[in-house]
This record gives C-alpha cells, sequence and structure tokens, in this order.
C-alpha cells in the first residue's frame, strides 16, 4: 500500500520537524512545567500544597513571554498542516494561561481542597494539562490533532472534577461529567469520520479545498455538522447538550467549576470556530437546498435555546453553584450569537465576550468560595445579612453580577453591546435572534439580583459564629478582580483592539 | 445481487452506522456504569470501522492513524472512566447510575 521511505525523505521530515518546533515552543513550554509539577510533587512532602501552587502560578506567567513571542511570527502551519499558528490561536493562549493563573489562585484559598488528605500534587499538574490541551484546541488545523486536544482537556477535567474521592457530590459529577462527556466525543469524533469519508483529508484547509472542489452531499454534510455540534456543544454547555452541567458544576470542587465553566467553554466556542469558519465553505448552492438547513441555522436554534432555557431555569435556583450553572449555559448562547454573524465584527465581540467572562465570572466564583469558607455552604438562603459582615465581599459580588448581567459601566456591558452591534449589524435577519438576546438579560437581571438582596436587605437569622477573618491575599485578589471588570467597562478601547487584531483565523478570510 | 455478495463500502459503512446505533441505545437505556461504557466503547469502534473504510477506498492513510490513534485513547479513557466508577463503587455501594443522584433541583 505505501512503501517505506528514503534516507534523504526521512531527512526532510526530519528537518520540517525541527523548524515547526520553534513554532510550537509555548506549548512545548507548558508540557514541561506539567513534567516539573509532577516531579515536584514526587520530591517534595505532603503539605506542598503552596509550593507546588506558586510554582504553578510562576511557570503559567512564564508562559506568557514565549506567546509574547510568537507576535513576531508570521501566520503559518506548520507540522505538515497539523497545527497552525495565528492571532486567533494567540489570543487564546493568552486567555488560557490567564485562566490557568486563575483557577491556582481560586485553589490555593479554597478550603474544602485545603483538607483533602491525599494531597495536591497531581491537582495542580492536572490543571496544566488543561492549559496544554485548551491551546491545542484553539490551535490545531486538522482534526485528529482537534480530537486529541479535546480529549486531553475532557481527561483532565474528569479527574480534576471527582478529585474530592471521599465527597459524594464530587464523585457523583466526575460520573455524570464523564459519560455525557464520552458520549458526545464520540459523536464527533463519527461527525470528523463522515467528513474524511466525503474529503479523504483531515487538514482543515484541504478538506473546504476539497468540498468546494467536488461539492457534496447536503445530507450527509447536516448529519456530520450536526455530530460535530453536539460533541462541542458539550464543551460549550448549549441546550441541549447541558444536561451534565447543572450536576457538574454543583458537585465539582467550586475551583474546577470556575474553571471548567470559563477555560474548557472557551475552549470549545475556538475550537468551534476554527472549525467552522475554516473546514466549511461557505455559500455553496445544493447546500442550502436541503430543508434550507445548514450548521449556521442549527447553531441560531441552539443559541436561542440556550438564552431561553438558561435564564429562565436559573430563577428558580436556591443553590448558587447552581445558579451560576444555569447562567453559564445562557452566556453560551450569548457567545453563540457572535459566531452566527460569521464576519471579524462578530469574531472581535467574541473575542471580547470571552475576556469579559473570564473576569466576572471568576470573580464571582472567587467570592462565592470566600463565602463558603466562612459560612460552609453555598445556599442562597446562607447569604441573607453577609453584605454587613463581609463588606468588601458583597461589593464585589454585586459588581460581578451587574457585568453578568450586562449592565454599564462594567465589562459585561461591553462585551454584550458588541454581540448585539455585531448581530445587528448583518441587517434584520437575525433581528429576532436579538430581541431574544436582549429580552432573556432583563430575566437574567432577576435571579443574578436576588443574590445582592439577600446580602444586603434581609437580615441573617444565624448569629454571627465568629470564623477566622478572610485573609489579606484573597481580599486583594477580590479587589483586583473588582476593579479590572469595572476598568475595562470604561477603558474598554485596548481589549477591544487587540480583539481586533486577533480576529484573524489562519486559513479563512471573514469580511 | 451481485452487489450483495461482492463486499463494498456499503456494508462496512451499515456495519457502523449499526455499531453506532447500538451504542447510543445502550448509553441511553441502560443503567449499568459498565454497559454505559461499554456502549461508548462501541460508539468509538464505529467510527473506527468507517475511517478505515474511507481509508481503503479513497487511498490514503489518514484514516489509519485516526483509528490507531482513537484505539489507543479509548484506552486511555477507559482507564479514567474505570477509576471514576470504582470511586462511586466505594462511595455509593452501586454502580447504578440512577441511583448515584444526590442532586435535585
Amino acid at each position: 500500500m505505501f512503501e517505506m521511505p528514503s534516507g534523504a525523505e526521512i531527512q526532510s521530515i526530519i528537518s520540517t520537524l525541527k523548524s515547526g518546533a520553534g513554532y510550537f515552543i509555548p506549548e512545548i513550554y507548558m508540557s514541561g512545567l506539567f513534567l516539573v509539577l509532577i516531579l515536584l510533587d514526587l520530591v517534595t512532602g505532603r503539605k506542598n500544597s503552596r509550593l507546588l501552587g506558586t510554582v504553578t502560578i510562576a511557570g503559567l506567567l512564564g508562559g506568557l513571554y514565549f506567546v509574547y513571542q510568537q507576535h513576531a511570527m508570521p501566520d503559518t502551519e506548520f507540522f505538515f498542516g497539523l497545527y497552525a499558528l495565528d492571532r486567533f490561536g494567540i489570543f487564546f493562549k493568552y486567555f488560557f494561561i490567564a485562566s490557568g493563573v486563575l483557577a491556582v489562585l481560586t485553589t490555593m484559598i479554597d478550603d474544602t481542597l485545603k483538607k483533602h488528605e491525599s494531597g495536591m500534587g497531581e491537582y495542580y499538574a492536572l490543571t496544566v494539562g488543561m492549559v496544554v490541551g485548551m491551546m491545542m484546541m484553539a490551535s490545531s488545523n486538522e482534526m485528529l490533532m482537534l480530537f486529541l486536544a479535546m480529549e486531553l482537556v475532557s481527561l483532565s477535567a474528569y479527574a480534576l472534577t471527582g478529585y474530592l474521592k471521599r465527597e459524594k457530590r464530587s464523585a457523583e459529577a466526575a460520573l455524570k461529567y464523564l459519560v455525557y462527556g464520552a458520549v458526545s466525543s464520540g459523536m464527533l469524533l463519527y461527525g470528523f469520520s463522515l467528513i474524511y469519508g466525503m474529503t479523504a483529508e483531515t487538514n482543515l484547509l484541504r478538506v473546504n479545498m476539497m468540498l468546494t472542489a467536488h461539492g457534496y452531499d447536503p445530507l450527509v454534510m447536516i448529519l456530520a455538522s450536526l455530530l460535530v455540534i453536539a460533541g462541542l456543544g458539550y464543551k460549550m454547555g448549549a441546550v441541549p447538550f447541558h444536561f451534565w452541567s447543572p450536576d457538574v458544576y454543583e458537585g465539582a470542587p467550586t475551583p474546577v467549576t470556575a474553571y471548567l465553566s470559563v477555560a474548557s467553554k472557551a475552549a470549545g466556542f475556538a475550537m468551534l470556530m476554527r472549525f467552522f469558519y475554516v473546514a466549511i465553505p461557505q455559500g455553496i448552492p445544493g447546500y442550502e437546498d436541503m430543508l434550507k438547513i445548514d450548521w449556521l441555522m442549527i447553531l441560531m436554534v441552539i443559541s436561542a435555546a440556550s438564552m431561553i432555557y438558561g435564564n429562565v431555569v436559573a430563577i428558580w435556583q436556591k443553590n448558587v453553584k447552581r445558579l451560576l450553572a444555569y447562567s453559564s449555559i445562557a452566556h453560551a448562547g450569548y457567545l453563540l450569537l457572535g459566531i452566527i454573524t460569521m464576519d471579524t465584527l462578530g469574531t472581535q465581540a467574541t473575542l471580547v465576550y470571552l475576556a469579559s467572562y473570564l473576569l466576572m465570572n471568576y470573580g464571582a466564583f472567587y467570592v462565592v468560595i470566600i463565602i463558603a469558607n466562612r459560612t460552609g455552604s453555598e445556599n442562597l438562603e446562607d447569604y441573607k445579612g453577609l453584605g454587613k459582615k463581609m463588606p468588601l465581599a458583597g461589593a464585589a459580588l454585586t459588581v460581578f453580577l451587574i457585568s453578568l448581567v450586562g449592565l454599564p459601566p462594567t465589562f459585561g456591558f461591553i462585551g454584550k453591546l458588541m454581540i448585539f452591534s455585531a448581530l445587528l449589524a448583518k441587517g434584520s435577519l437575525f433581528m429576532w435572534l436579538a430581541l431574544i438576546g436582549i429580552l432573556t438579560s432583563v430575566i437574567s437581571l432577576f435571579y443574578y439580583m436576588l443574590i445582592p438582596l439577600n446580602m444586603y436587605l434581609r437580615e441573617s437569622e444565624k448569629p454571627e459564629e465568629g470564623v477566622a477573618e478572610t485573609g489579606i491575599g484573597a481580599k486583594l485578589v477580590t479587589a483586583t478582580l473588582m476593579i479590572l471588570t469595572l476598568y475595562f467597562g470604561l477603558f474598554f478601547q485596548p481589549i477591544a483592539n487587540f480583539a481586533h487584531y486577533s480576529s484573524v483565523i489562519f486559513g479563512t478570510i471573514l469580511n | 445481487m451481485e452487489q450483495f455478495l461482492s463486499i463494498g463500502v456499503n456494508h462496512f459503512l451499515t456495519i457502523s452506522v449499526l455499531l453506532f446505533s447500538l451504542g447510543m441505545f445502550a448509553v441511553m437505556t441502560r443503567k449499568n456504569a459498565i454497559v454505559i461504557l461499554m456502549g461508548v466503547e462501541l460508539i468509538l469502534n464505529a467510527a473506527n470501522i468507517n475511517f478505515l473504510t474511507f481509508s481503503k477506498y479513497n487511498g490514503g492513510m489518514e484514516g489509519v492513524m485516526f483509528s490507531l490513534f482513537v484505539i489507543v485513547l479509548a484506552a486511555a479513557e477507559a482507564a479514567v472512566a474505570l477509576a471514576i466508577v470504582i470511586n462511586i463503587f466505594k462511595t455509593f455501594k452501586t454502580v447504578d447510575v440512577s441511583s448515584v443522584d444526590t442532586m435535585k433541583e
């Protein structure tokens, strides 16, 4: 079937790999950090959580330097087209490093994880493993690499979700996450196999070329799109692939919940954009004939359903983590709006929205952890009267929630504004989606504001327990996140410019 | 008659679709966590058959590479999955997913 390559060919393969490695430094560095963390855990003793956390943060911040170096490099694909280097990927590399740092910061203050008997060694290593996987999800240019990167993220995430082994809720969350995750990655793989069958190619650019040149069967294409969207919809937590998310978000350790709800979701969006923007040719007659549906139509329905379902069901939630889980389903809907527009403006809006979501959602979870450390509970009832006892946490949480609603003068407002204006710039075609988005934002105001209502306007029934004060470090992080959320709400131009600069995906021209 | 007797691409694809459907059926109806994981393996192998079939009939080695990686990955996933299921058995004394339900709306 194929012949052994000659010596000269092997030489040329090796030189290609060598030249490609120069573009792959951030990922190599992160994999190295992963190994260092495992070794460090072996060498140091049991009580090494603080040391490992510090090393992880330092290591991740060091990675920023290598990503920064990539700005000077031209947009290209390397490793025989397996991997792409472009500004879109660089944006997400920054994003995932930032979310990794925040994940470690949230972990270091969490009391339940601190008490965990069998140490925290693997925890930080798995966090870094997820960062590597997510970077690769955002930059892979080939179906096999995309699938492997996604599985790297998933496998690390399963283990992190079930990290509190003795706790029933954590074990149950891991099982649910695993079952849904395994099935949806199987569906994604089946979708990829159908696309491979139509094109005989796995590189996204060449898939596009083959599809454009030879046309395709619309029915198979829709089936493949549906299967791929099912696999990615699970990562994004969009309706109807959301069933895992409330239980997993409630049961997982809170820092892991925050990590999953921001980083893993963003990786799903990055992969969705890269796959559909690059691999699927647009506007080919024959494709739209089939019942007038294509992948954009599917995404529109999913987006509308996510916004409505997430916001409406959140109203009845009594547990704050569960409430934030439903809100994250709704935010997946808003983010999909930016993808549906399929132009530079929409991509820019999606990136800005993701950046704002990183700050505000991490901020909200950070405060939830601080409060849980003090009260030992995440129930809405137990938030009564906390505003007076914990002034900084209360004020910060209120800011984050206002930002999640999308009211000025916060970063969340800028994100929503850009998404909706990108949508309306496409004309009246998407008017109904924008209307649903705005109306559901109004609904979201109600349930988000339940939390400040309980904190400030209702008196606590319990007497003060006299628990230890929150540490100065935690207060500093809370204040920083709060100030950043407000700051970027007023001075958003640098972020918006950077997002515009980053909305260039290798191999596709957005108008 | 001829097209039914000589094995062609359609035979392989039919088997793959059947395997995929059986896998989905197992995942959706079964209560035992181990059986659900077996269903997942069926889905992955259905995709593998697709890849190998297309690789054989379209030419090119990408499909073979793909299925090799998927086999390795399925093993890795099974390892993590069984660890989680064993942990479930330790904490809940059962692997029945319908009785592993402590979190309510």
